[in-house]
C-alpha cells in the first residue's frame, strides 16, 4: 500500500510518553496538518517520520517500505524547520542545491534545477544572494525550495510560518497549499494555529497528550468534533452541560430542548454549540433564560456574552442580524438542535 | 537605550582607568623593550643607550632563522592539533547532558590551575622509560620493552597541546552551544550522513570561530619556553627558549629584546595574513 502509514507509533523519553500509540494513514498526494497545543507530541511525531528521533514502539511505512529504522539521510524527504535552518555560509543558490550536491549531481543539472525552483518560489535571479540579506518571507520560500529540490516523496514542515507576521502568514498559507496541489506531493505540516490547519489541510489531525483525538477533514473537525477537547480547541464553542431524563428528553441548563440528535448513550454530557449557531430572542417561549453581561462589537461580527445558569454563553452574529439587546437585559437563548453536537463528558 | 557620541571630555571618563592600566603595563614595557633592542651591549651584563642595529644584524643568521622557523612551525602544529581535536570534542560536549558538560568543563578548567612546570614534569614522568606509559603498553602486550618517549618532538607537541586544549575548548564552547542544532538536522534531511553534515555545514558555519581559535592557540604556543626544554632536544628549542637564555643566563638584554620584537612582528604579520585570508573568503 502506498502513502505514509504509522502503526502504533510510541515515543518515550525516560518515563515521559511524548507520543502514545499513534496510528495514522496518509494517502499519497494529500495534505495533512498535525494540530495541537504545545507539548501535545506533534513535533515529536514529525521528527519520527523524518527519522530525527526513533520511535520506541510501532512502525512507520512509506510507499510500502518499512522506514522505522532507516536513517534520515536515506529517506528521500524534504523538511522545513521552524528556524528554517538555512545554511548561513552558503548563498541562496548553494542552499537550494545542497541536496543535489550531496547526491553528486553535476553542476549544470544543479544550476538548472535551482533556476527552476527560484522561478517556482517567485525569486528569480536570487541565486547569488546571501541568505542573511533576505526578508522573512523570502527566507521562508528559500527553505521550501531547498526542501523540494530532489522532488522528495514526503514534504514535512514544522511550524513553518510561525516567524512571519500575520498578513504574510495568511498569504503564504494559500501559496503553500496551491504549490502542494500543483506538485501533488504528500505533505505533513505541524502547527498550533488552527486557522492555518483549516486553510491548508485535506485532513486535520488534532493531537493532545501524545494521542490523536480526531483525524478528519477541516469542516468535519469543526462541525462534528469528536470530543470536548477538539470542540474547544478548534474555533470558539459553548460547552453546555445537559442531562437526559427517564423519557430520553434532554435538558440544557434546566430547560428542555426538543429535537436534539438521538441520545442513546450518556445520560449526562456536554453539548457543543458554536457561537454563530446561538440565537438570542425575547425571553420565554421555552427558551433558556439568561442575562446579557457584555456586548463586543468588532465591526465585522458582534459577540454577545450571556450568563445563564452560572454558565457563560457566547452568541456571534453579523451586523445585519444585530440582536437588539443591551447589558443587563434578560433574553432567551435559542439553540439549533441540528447544529449542536452531543459529546461524552 | 539611547546611544549618542560622547560630548564632553568627562564622557570619556570610564575609559581612563583601562587606558591608564594598558599604558602602564603594556605600552611602557613594550616601548622599553623596543628601545633596549637598539642599545649597545656592555660586557658584564649591562647596556648603554645607543642606536645600533647590531642586535638585529646578529639575529639574521641561518641558525636563528631555523629556530624562528621551527618556533612558528611548532606553534602552528599545536594550534592545528588543538582545533582538530577540539572542534569535534566541543561539538559533542555542547550536545551532551548538562551534568556531563559540567563535569568535563570543571576537569578542563582544573588543568588551567596547573603551572607549566608541573605539566612539564608530569609528562616527562609519563614519557619516561622507568615509570611511563610504555610500561602499560608492555603489560597490555602492545610493546615488548618499555622505552623512553622523551626527549622528542612528539613529547613537546603532546604537552603543549595538552596545555592549550582547555583554552581551545573554552573559546569554541560558546559558539558551539549557540549553533542552531537544526542546521545539521536540516543537512541530514537533505541527504547528508551525520559525518558529512558535520563537515559541510557545522565546520563551515563556524569558520570565523575556528580561525579565531587557531590564532589564539598559535600565539599561546609561541610563548612556551619551558616545555621544549623539559621534553625536547636542543633542536626542539623555540625562539622563546633562546630569548630566555639570552636575557637571563647570558645577560644580553639588547639581543633578547631584539629577538622578542622580531617574534612579535612575525606573529602579528601571520595573524594579519590569517585574518585577511578569512575576510577574502567571506567576501567571495
Amino acid at each position: 500500500m502506498s502513502g505514509l502509514i504509522l502503526e502504533h507509533v510510541t515515543k518515550q523519553f525516560g518515563t515521559f510518553t511524548a507520543v502514545n500509540d499513534v496510528s495514522l494513514a496518509v494517502a499519497d498526494g494529500s495534505f495533512v496538518c498535525l494540530l495541537g497545543p504545545s507539548g501535545c507530541g506533534k513535533t515529536t511525531l514529525m521528527r519520527m517520520i523524518a527519522g530525527l528521533d526513533l520511535p520506541t514502539g510501532g512502525s512507520i511505512r512509506l510507499s510500502g517500505a518499512d522506514i522505522t529504522q532507516v536513517p534520515t539521510h536515506r529517506r528521500d524527504l524534504g523538511m522545513v524547520f521552524q528556524s528554517l535552518a538555512l545554511f548561513p555560509h552558503l548563498t541562496v543558490g548553494e542552499n537550494i542545491a545542497y541536496s543535489l550536491r550531496i547526491r553528486g549531481a553535476d553542476k549544470d543539472a544543479q544550476k538548472k534545477r535551482v533556476d527552476e525552483l527560484l522561478a517556482m518560489i517567485h525569486l528569480p535571479g536570487f541565486a547569488d544572494r546571501s541568505v542573511n540579506k533576505l526578508s522573512g518571507g523570502q527566507r521562508q520560500r528559500v527553505a521550501i525550495a531547498r526542501a523540494l529540490a530532489i522532488s522528495p516523496k514526503l514534504f514535512l514542515l514544522d511550524e513553518p510560518l510561525s516567524a512571519l507576521d500575520a498578513k504574510l502568514r495568511e498569504a503564504m498559507q494559500v501559496e503553500l497549499r496551491q504549490l502542494q496541489q500543483r506538485l501533488g506531493i504528500t505533505t505533513i505540516v505541524v502547527t498550533h494555529d488552527q486557522r492555518e490547519a483549516m486553510t491548508m489541510a485535506d485532513t486535520v489531525v488534532v493531537m493532545n497528550g501524545g494521542e490523536i483525538r480526531q483525524a478528519a477533514a477541516p469542516v468535519d473537525i469543526y462541525r462534528r468534533p469528536a470530543d470536548s477537547f477538539v470542540a474547544d480547541f478548534i474555533g470558539q464553542t459553548n460547552l453546555l452541560p445537559f442531562e437526559t431524563d427517564s423519557t430520553g428528553r434532554a435538558a440544557v441548563l434546566g430547560t428542555s430542548i426538543e429535537g436534539l440528535a438521538p441520545l442513546t448513550g450518556p445520560e449526562k454530557g456536554l453539548l457543543s454549540v458554536r457561537p454563530e449557531d446561538v440565537q438570542l430572542a425575547p425571553a420565554g417561549n421555552g427558551l433558556i433564560p439568561g442575562t446579557v453581561t457584555f456586548v463586543r462589537d468588532l465591526g465585522g461580527t458582534i459577540e454577545t456574552f450571556v450568563e445563564a445558569g452560572g454558565q457563560q454563553v457566547i452568541a456571534v452574529s453579523s451586523p445585519r442580524n444585530r440582536p437588539a439587546v443591551h447589558v443587563g437585559q434578560t433574553v432567551g437563548i435559542k439553540l439549533d438542535p441540528a447544529t449542536s453536537v452531543v459529546l461524552a463528558k | 537605550m539611547r546611544r549618542e557620541p560622547p560630548q564632553r571630555l568627562g564622557d570619556y571618563g570610564p575609559l581612563f582607568f583601562p587606558a591608564g592600566m594598558l599604558t602602564l603595563f603594556f605600552v611602557v614595557p613594550f616601548a622599553t623593550m623596543i628601545a633596549v633592542s637598539f642599545f649597545q651591549r656592555q660586557q658584564g651584563g649591562f647596556y648603554t643607550p645607543a642606536f645600533v642595529l647590531d642586535n638585529y644584524a646578529r639575529f639574521l643568521s641561518l641558525f636563528f632563522g631555523k629556530v624562528l622557523g621551527f618556533s612558528l612551525f611548532l606553534a602552528v602544529a599545536v594550534a592545528i592539533a588543538c582545533v582538530v581535536v577540539g572542534v569535534p570534542f566541543t561539538y559533542l560536549l555542547a550536545r551532551s547532558s548538562r551534568k556531563t558538560q559540567i563535569a568535563w568543563l570543571v576537569a578542563l578548567l582544573s588543568i588551567l590551575s596547573l603551572s607549566e612546570v608541573m605539566i612539564g614534569f608530569a609528562w616527562s614522568t609519563l614519557f619516561s622509560r622507568t615509570a611511563g606509559i610504555t610500561n602499560l603498553f608492555v603489560w597490555l602486550g602492545l610493546m615488548s620493552q618499555a622505552q623512553a618517549l622523551t626527549p622528542s618532538f612528539g613529547a613537546v607537541m603532546t604537552a603543549m597541546a595538552y596545555q592549550a586544549f582547555p583554552y581551545t575548548v573554552l573559546v569554541l564552547y560558546p559558539a558551539l552551544v549557540r549553533l542552531d542544532p537544526t542546521l545539521s538536522e536540516a543537512a541530514r534531511t537533505l541527504g547528508a550522513s551525520p559525518a558529512k553534515a558535520f563537515f559541510t555545514v557545522v565546520v563551515p558555519a563556524l569558520r570565523n570561530t575556528i580561525l579565531a581559535t587557531l590564532i589564539m592557540v598559535f600565539i599561546f604556543a609561541l610563548g612556551s619556553y619551558l616545555l621544549p626544554q623539559l621534553l625536547g632536544r636542543p633542536q626542539h628549542w623555540t625562539l622563546s627558549v633562546l630569548i630566555t637564555d639570552q636575557a637571563i643566563y647570558q645577560s644580553n638584554m639588547p639581543f633578547a629584546a631584539a629577538m622578542a620584537v622580531f617574534l612579535v612582528l612575525v606573529s602579528l604579520a601571520l595573524v594579519g595574513l590569517a585574518v585577511y585570508a578569512g575576510r577574502q573568503k567571506e567576501a567571495k
